[in-house]
């Protein structure tokens, strides 16, 4: 009967039960050993869970991050920036709603999202018109230059919303959790997992099937063959760091469910984002969502074994590894076209 | 080093560089020494301390600047070599604090009789003599240089993706040195050092002795940078920078090159790293940071990429405004000029300070495209006359 | 060397049944070639015809699926990296010029010579007489001496090709592979190429890509067609253009 309960605490119960006649004794070693292997079966299904749910942050970071680097060949080191834009966008769609329409409340991540879009991807291609584009050719100096825009992006944050965590609310219905088996799923984490994998499926539905995801895909394979086939490619670029952009601010609005909205929101991500897409490889879309599933997961299984920072720690050696057996990550192109 | 090597490296600009340097470096613990307290052209010891602090920095940047301006090899890593020479420094002046800390333990730091360790890790072992230490500033950040590049430059990772692992090469280590059991202070890092060598590290003397063993080091590290800058090896590195691939046809093993310069180089950072943290007083993981590791590649860009003069130059010439402009009322503004300052310079001073006035300057060579990619093998006085020699 | 015939083949390059495909592309397929010492070859073909992607195979940038490439009939090539294969004496004229366009013409050439390429050899180099008669011959043949101090990035595209000729002639390899020599060039410029290249072929082995017939049929050697990654026609170049598929595919009627 204990058995069946199978969690904790019927463990703990029957652990402790001390000097017994044998008969229980054994009935209840029998018990012990069932209810940890199921809950070790439990453990890894948590931890299944809960890479998934990292994976899908991490996808959502980088994915913007992995179009304009694919299309563009150019490291936007101010991306992070753009998805702390985007929660702020969130604060400040949820501050309007507060004072003005309390009763909107529930839908004001509906209203943030096409606006943190719009706010990030208008900021977007107001960098590439302004910055990216003189310096075409020069990736390495494009990383220096979008690190200086990142650094003055947080301090203009910082001035106007201040240097602390701003209180964004969570919706009735990204509140709270339910129970599946013996794991808790919290809903703010199911809807981020369904909106990343919404986000992603309307990406690929936009590059394959729109004029513009076309355009992108060809200057991604050869930007010179694309330029004398007549598309503007400089157009593309805009729009395309512009989309990168304003899918960074989409990123944002989920993030501030999970994080803390701060000026510093973005940093904490840049660094796995790059990671993902080193990983993933450029100018493929799946390898950025294999990358980031993989990383999420292998980061939770990690964790347990050997803590959260060596598990990071051990993240990362990984893959420094694994670049010089795969330099151009896991799904890399080939042929001619890889080098310009 | 042959003669030749010294001869063909000190043109008119490297020579007036190193008396400069050579004269900042005496001049400025005299001063502060020999002058009364309060007159005109006494600096007083913080200032030394400051500034011994910026020619670190300049060393550090001229690090940079033979693998970056050189070679074409973006690290943004650097200052993990360069904290990872300040740690090997730092624990050397640990042991040397001796039964004088907190706690009163002859041997264990104070942090790990707080964190009730019971004695040395074998890590530890050795940072006691000076000597060993010293060799450690150098060979910790080589070997951890050589292993990163022998592996990275075999399976040809460059560019950004070069980049984006140099920096993660030193967010991992920041992770790993803010940890308490790893053995290294955690958090607080090492600090509170008493002597070094036998000298108190805050005295006027001790501190006028680093300033100028600062400014020899620079003297050196200039003098090694430019003797391979202007030999064919420097050559090389600029043909690798440029046409990495046609630079192999050639029958170049571009890899060795590369591994080369990245490990002399990240030897320079942990030297630079070891003179700075005596004079700072301070080594804690936030050096890890990948934000020093850029803001150094910056001193670079800002003084000229491909000129080590320029480098050295920019190296105190950002972090002088730094310090002006971060403890005035403009605080608050200073992130809006570092980071203007990133955009400004790649757009529109892509060949930096003296770059740009080099050009400017000797407007003798050909015109065309190709002098502005050119600012870099000016510099090193590659001139056909000492090619017969 | 070894006198001793222990060698697959006398030929100087030998392919055979080379496949190269990148992402089900067949860039190369079944291609089977050779070049015997000595021998200069003119390979012709349509754009996409595999030209570049043969040379890369040559060089070791590329690595074939399957096949066999050797080098002086013993080598195999497909083991190699681009370092070794240069060493060994293969040099190569990339399409597009490539010269290190910051240093100087004379510093080009430094770079090209075939002296000790080690780290130690050119940190510590000091350059002797030999060595700066050599690339004062260079320059004469490639009629850059009064050039010899510009830096090489702003030299005419045709400057850049002779350029890039006097750097393989610097490297002294055995075989040549002269991408598009011609490309860009006057018809002087063109005539002066061809001379050029029959002058080096006394002493070299060369294998030219080139699309300009009045340049190949100057050459006046065994020309070799390529299309879609195998050998279409071989032979002299009379016998080539005649042929029938060659006009088809590449000359047009």
């Amino acid at each position: 009967m204990v058995k069946a309960r199978g969690d904790q605490e019927a463990l703990a119960l029957l652990t402790g039960l001390g000097d017994q006649p044998p008969l229980v004794t054994k009935a209840a070693a029998s018990a012990v050993s069932s209810i940890q292997s199921n809950l070790a079966m439990w453990s890894m299904v948590q931890n299944a869970w809960y890479g998934l749910s990292l994976g899908s942050v991490l996808l959502l970071a980088a994915i913007g991050l992995a179009i304009t680097f694919g299309v563009m060949g150019v490291i936007n080191m101010a991306h992070g920036e753009m998805v702390m834009l985007g929660a702020y966008t969130t604060f400040v769609v949820q501050e309007v709603i507060r004072t003005r329409y309390p009763a909107l409340f529930d839908y004001s991540l509906l209203i943030a999202v096409p606006l943190a879009f719009l706010v990030a991807g208008f900021i977007g291609v107001l960098i590439e018109r302004t910055i990216i584009r003189f310096l075409y050719g020069r990736p390495l100096e494009t990383l220096l230059a979008t690190w200086g825009l990142s650094l003055v992006l947080q301090q203009a944050v910082r001035t106007a919303f201040g240097p602390t965590n701003r209180e964004v609310g969570n919706p009735s219905w990204m509140s709270g959790a339910f129970e599946l088996g013996q794991i808790t799923i919290t809903y703010n984490r199911l809807w981020i997992l369904c909106f990343t994998l919404a986000v992603f499926a309307i990406l690929l539905a936009m590059l394959r099937y729109t004029a513009l995801g076309l355009e992108m895909r060809a200057v991604t394979q050869n930007r010179r063959m694309a330029a004398s086939m007549g598309i503007a490619t400089s157009r593309v670029d805009a729009l395309t760091f512009g989309l990168g952009s304003g899918i960074a601010g989409i990123a944002g609005v989920a993030l501030s469910q999970i994080d803390n909205v701060s000026p510093n929101l973005g940093q904490s991500y840049i660094i796995d984002s790059f990671m993902v897409v080193v990983f993933g490889g450029v100018g493929n879309l799946w390898g950025t969502l294999v990358g980031a599933f993989t990383l999420g997961i292998a980061n939770k299984f990690l964790e347990p074994v050997a803590g959260a920072v060596l598990g990071k720690i051990a993240i990362l050696v990984l893959i420094i590894l694994f670049i010089q057996k795969r330099p151009r990550g896991l799904f890399a192109l080939k042929g001619r076209a890889v080098e310009a | 080093m042959t003669p030749h090597i010294l001869t063909r490296s000190l043109d008119r600009a490297a020579t007036a560089f190193v008396l400069l340097v050579a004269a900042v470096g005496v001049l400025i613990p005299l001063s502060n020494l020999l002058l009364p307290q309060g007159s005109m052209f006494q600096v007083p010891t913080y200032l030394v301390a400051l500034w011994g602090k910026y020619v670190c920095y300049a060393i550090l940047a001229l690090s940079i600047d033979l693998i970056w301006g050189y070679c074409g090899i973006l690290s943004l890593g650097h200052g993990a070599f360069f904290a990872l020479g300040g740690y090997a420094m730092g624990m050397y002046l640990m042991r040397q604090i001796g039964s004088r800390g907190v706690y009163g333990n002859p041997i264990l730091p104070d942090f790990m009789v707080f964190l009730n360790w019971d004695k040395l890790p074998w890590y530890w072992y050795g940072f006691d003599k000076f000597a060993f230490a010293a060799l450690m500033v150098l060979v910790v950040p080589g070997l951890l240089a050589f292993c990163f590049g022998w592996l990275a430059f075999r399976s040809r990772v460059t560019g950004v993706y070069l980049s984006i692992i140099t920096q993660a090469m030193t967010y991992a280590l920041l992770l790993a040195f803010f940890r308490n059991d790893f053995g290294f202070g955690g958090n607080n890092g090492l600090t509170d050092f008493k002597d070094i060598l036998g000298f108190n590290v805050q005295a006027e003397g001790t501190r006028a002795a680093l300033f100028l063993l600062s400014c020899l080091a620079l003297i050196i590290a200039f003098l090694i940078c430019r003797a391979i800058v202007s030999s064919k090896l420097g050559k090389v590195l600029i043909a690798v920078r440029d046409a990495e691939s046609r630079t192999r046809f050639l029958g170049y093993r571009v890899e060795s090159y590369k591994l080369f310069v990245f490990t002399l180089s990240a030897c320079m950072a942990g030297v630079a790293g070891a003179l700075y943290v005596p004079q700072v007083g301070i080594i804690n993981p936030s050096e890890f940071a990948p934000a020093n590791s850029i803001e150094a590649v910056i001193w670079v860009a800002v003084g000229g990429r491909g000129t080590l003069i320029g480098a050295a130059l920019g190296a105190v010439v950002v972090n002088y405004a730094k310090t002006f402009f971060t403890s005035g009322p403009l605080a608050p503004y200073w992130l809006f000029m570092l980071g203007a300052l990133f955009i400004l310079v790649t757009l529109l001073l892509p060949k930096g300070i003296v770059g740009t006035f080099n050009s400017w300057w000797e407007p003798r060579r050909s015109t065309g495209i190709a002098a502005d990619e050119a600012s870099a093998a000016r510099e090193d006085g590659i001139s056909a006359a000492k090619m017969a020699e | 060397m070894n006198v001793m015939d222990t060698r697959a083949t006398s030929a100087m390059l030998y392919l055979d049944g080379v496949h190269v495909s990148f992402d089900g592309f067949h860039a190369i397929n079944n291609l089977s070639l050779t070049l015997a010492p000595g021998e200069m070859r003119a390979i012709i073909g349509p754009n996409g015809a595999g030209k570049t992607t043969m040379m890369d195979i040559i060089t070791g940038k590329t690595k074939p699926d399957e096949g066999t490439v050797l080098f002086d009939g013993t080598v195999d090539l497909t083991r190699l990296d681009e370092t070794r294969i240069a060493e060994l004496g293969i040099g190569r004229k990339f399409q597009k010029p490539t010269v290190f366009e910051s240093q100087t013409v004379q510093d080009n050439l430094l770079l090209a010579l075939n002296v000790d390429h080690s780290v130690r050899g050119t940190l510590f180099w000091r350059g002797s007489k030999a060595e700066s008669e050599r690339i004062d011959k260079v320059l004469e043949t490639i009629r850059l001496t009064d050039a010899r101090n510009r830096l090489a990035g702003s030299l005419s595209h045709g400057q850049k090709q002779w350029l890039e000729i006097g750097m393989l002639l610097a490297q002294d390899p055995k075989v040549l592979l002269v991408d598009e020599p011609v490309a860009g060039m006057t018809d002087v410029e063109t005539h002066l190429t061809a001379e050029l290249l029959k002058e080096i072929n006394r002493n070299h082995t060369i294998m030219v890509v080139e699309h300009d017939m009045t340049f190949v049929r100057e050459l006046g050697v065994k020309v070799t067609c390529l299309h879609e990654g195998s050998v279409l026609a071989e032979g002299s170049i009379d016998q080539v253009s005649s042929n029938e598929r060659v006009v088809e595919v590449y000359l047009g009627r």
